[in-house]
């Protein structure tokens, strides 16, 4: 017997392994895709790669699209959208309608970003391997599914065969061990393992986030966290699928029921890491040392400790940190040394894959309520689906959010990444609940500071970036 | 997908950490629902001023560089998103090769999916490189991919990693969807299998 039968397997390895259709020798793997997930921006041209070869899609029961990047979150009839947006929906409803494959319509009950919607449909599950031509595809890792994104070309790939050609990526064990503090959330840990490894600090590796503080934390709070593994410069990030997990699942439109959920979480239930699996590399992090984090630079590696201080290039000791440090200052109109705590804002984004669920926006509205968004600060809030709305107006959280002066929208990418109708402009801060800060990605010359849900919220109220601990 | 063998270009150094997704081609030029005419967008935060017009110090538009086939960056290079239209955007613009201390995983993926030779180099070498054609921008590097070597005009040789399965693909000018194609039966026997 091989010993490869024998030795302790991490979740990662035993999703993979699961997975291997075929190994050539000298070849990537053959590996096996569970769910497709499909959005209207990077999929067009893979439909006409299939159109162009005369292919079909090989299994349309396992791929699921929806519309939420290019889409306007301002309730506007379709005849005003703008017409590349409304192009790129027409093409996706098309290739949807031509191929036979599941679309959640924007003029449906489900539809939503992407990530937060495959969740809520069950059609992420543990165990599963599932890709999208998205990089923050990692999300769904939260359920101990292997999830990467993947390049437009490989979307074909796997609407035509199900497959993608893929080499083994390496394994890397973080645990967070300890109690996170009032006031730190699952985004300050991200950001925290970010600032620590840099953003190309995961490359080539598949992250398994464990410890105390993960198995404490809910749903939401995962899926923030394995969002960000790209951010990391990470294939992917897993947590093991446990009752939090399982309880979050059970009844969704897309999973099993009755005996047949029993056996799913009978084979679930094996999933976790053996005792004694080797990581390629490890890193523990305390959770009771970590405060609230925002970024002060242009990639999301560059954030400090609210209570904090900007970096001064003496400080770091590589010569290619020191120039992407003065870059990034240069371009966000900061100083080296500068405390984070008192920058002014302009405007507050509240949503994204990373941090636009319901427990979001509950915890920001926690902050906001009966209180006044300062001065001119134009403030937004976006839920992340259709179903998050439907809840958050369902508790009153739209009204305490629209009392204080925040926009209410509906479901989609909005400013997280400016390809719609939602942007900052030229030299304008942003307190921003999204996952990327780089330059321009809220609009041309916009400048993102990431942080929490409930620190975007304290922002709002505060015109500047605080502490929000102060304010709990 | 065209075949890539070897290369005679000259080289743009683009002295820049991180290059992301975001900065190769911004979200506003992915309303496209083809690849042609990506090039445009190349760059686009950089390359063109506040009305659209080009911005003369920025080095793509530099005369002595026009018609650079190789691109030069710092570490980290197409971080971020996955949109394989930044590959669409670098070989429209022009460019068959990119030479850099480390490429983000999903954009290294995806430029040898598309005939673009991502080469990772050393920090000192990719240094060396930056230092040689910002100061002798006629400078011609043959990229030699069977041998799997750089090589300067003055004969210095440098080489470079490459998957061997990645290699033979580009150098046949093959795709991977022709290979998982063939597997069919395979794919069939897992799905039955397993019954999913
Ligand atoms: S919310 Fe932002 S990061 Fe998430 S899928 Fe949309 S554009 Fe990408």
């Amino acid at each position: 017997m091989s010993n490869t039968t024998t030795s302790p397997k991490t979740l990662f390895d035993k999703v993979w392994d699961a997975h291997v259709v075929k190994q050539d020798p000298g070849a990537p793997a053959v590996l096996y895709i569970d769910t497709h997930l499909v959005h209207e921006v990077t999929s067009p041209q893979a439909f006409n790669m299939l159109r162009e070869r005369g292919l079909a899609v090989r299994r349309p029961d396992k791929t699921f699209a929806t519309m939420d990047h290019a889409i306007p979150t301002r309730p506007l009839p379709p005849e005003q959208w703008p017409a590349d947006a409304r192009t790129q929906v027409e093409t996706l409803r098309k290739n949807a309608r031509d191929f036979g494959i599941t679309l959640w319509d924007i003029e449906g009950d489900v539809q939503g970003i992407v990530h937060v919607v495959g969740p809520e449909m069950g059609v992420t599950q543990p165990g599963m391997t599932i890709v999208c031509g998205d990089s923050h595809t990692s999300t769904h890792g939260a359920f101990g599914a292997l999830a990467f994104g993947i390049g437009t070309s490989e979307v074909g790939h796997v609407l035509a065969t199900q497959c993608l050609l893929q080499r083994k990526p390496k394994s890397f064990l973080i645990n967070i061990e300890g109690e996170l503090g009032p006031g730190v959330t699952a985004k300050d840990i991200i950001l925290a393992i970010i600032a620590r490894i840099g953003i190309g600090g995961g490359r080539g590796h598949v992250f398994e986030y464990r410890g105390d503080a993960i198995r404490n934390m809910d749903m939401a709070g995962r899926m923030t966290i394995c969002n960000m593994s790209i951010e990391g410069g990470a294939r992917a990030g897993m947590i093991a699928p446990d009752e939090t997990t399982f309880a979050w699942l059970k009844g969704r439109p897309f999973m099993p029921a009755g005996e047949a959920w029993d056996r799913a979480v009978a084979r679930w239930r094996t999933l976790p890491s053996d005792e004694g699996a080797v990581f390629d590399r490890e890193l523990t992090l305390n959770a009771n040392e970590l405060t609230p984090m925002v970024t002060y630079g242009a990639n999301p590696g560059q954030g400090v400790a609210v209570s904090g201080r900007i970096p001064t290039p003496e400080q770091l000791d590589n010569p290619a940190d020191r120039r992407s440090l003065l870059d990034a200052l240069d371009y966000m109109g900061l100083q080296a040394g500068q405390a984070m705590a008192g920058q002014p804002i302009d405007i507050v984004f509240i949503g994204s894959c990373t941090n636009g669920r319901i427990e979001d926006l509950r915890a920001a509205a926690d902050i906001v309520r009966g209180k006044r968004v300062a001065g001119d600060v134009r403030a937004l809030v976006v839920p992340g689906s259709k179903a998050v709305k439907a809840q958050a107006e369902a508790e009153g959280l739209d009204r305490i959010f629209s009392e204080a002066g925040f926009q209410w929208r509906n479901a989609g990418c909005s400013m997280c990444l400016a390809m719609n109708d939602d942007k900052a402009g030229p030299g304008q801060y942003v307190a921003s609940t999204s996952n990327r800060n780089f330059q321009g990605r809220q609009g041309p010359g916009s400048r993102t500071l990431l942080m929490s849900p409930i620190m975007a919220a304290a922002a709002a109220i505060e015109g500047r970036v605080v502490d929000v601990r102060e304010m709990i | 997908m065209n075949p890539f063998t070897t290369l005679i270009a000259t080289a743009v150094p683009l002295r820049a950490e991180n290059v992301d997704t975001d900065q190769i081609i911004p979200a506003r030029y992915l309303t496209a629902v083809t690849k042609a005419g990506m090039g445009e967008g190349l760059f686009a935060a950089w390359r063109y001023g506040s009305t659209g017009e080009l911005n003369p110090d920025f080095v793509l538009n530099r005369p002595q560089y026009a018609g650079a086939e190789i691109l030069i960056a710092g570490r980290n290079f197409g971080s971020g998103s996955s949109r394989e239209h930044a590959v669409w955007a670098l070989t429209d613009y022009g460019f068959r090769a990119v030479i850099t201390p480390g490429f983000a995983d999903i954009f290294y993926n995806n430029a040898l999916k598309n005939g673009l030779l991502p080469i990772p180099l050393s920090e000192n070498i990719v240094n060396l490189l930056l230092d040689l054609v910002e100061e002798q921008p006629d400078t011609r590097i043959l990229i030699d991919l069977p041998a799997q070597l750089v090589i300067l005009p003055d004969g210095q040789q440098v080489s470079f990693d490459i998957d061997a399965y990645r290699k033979q693909c580009l150098l046949e000018g093959l795709d991977d969807l022709g290979y998982l194609l063939a597997q069919d039966a395979a794919i069939t026997l897992y799905e039955t299998s397993l019954n999913v």
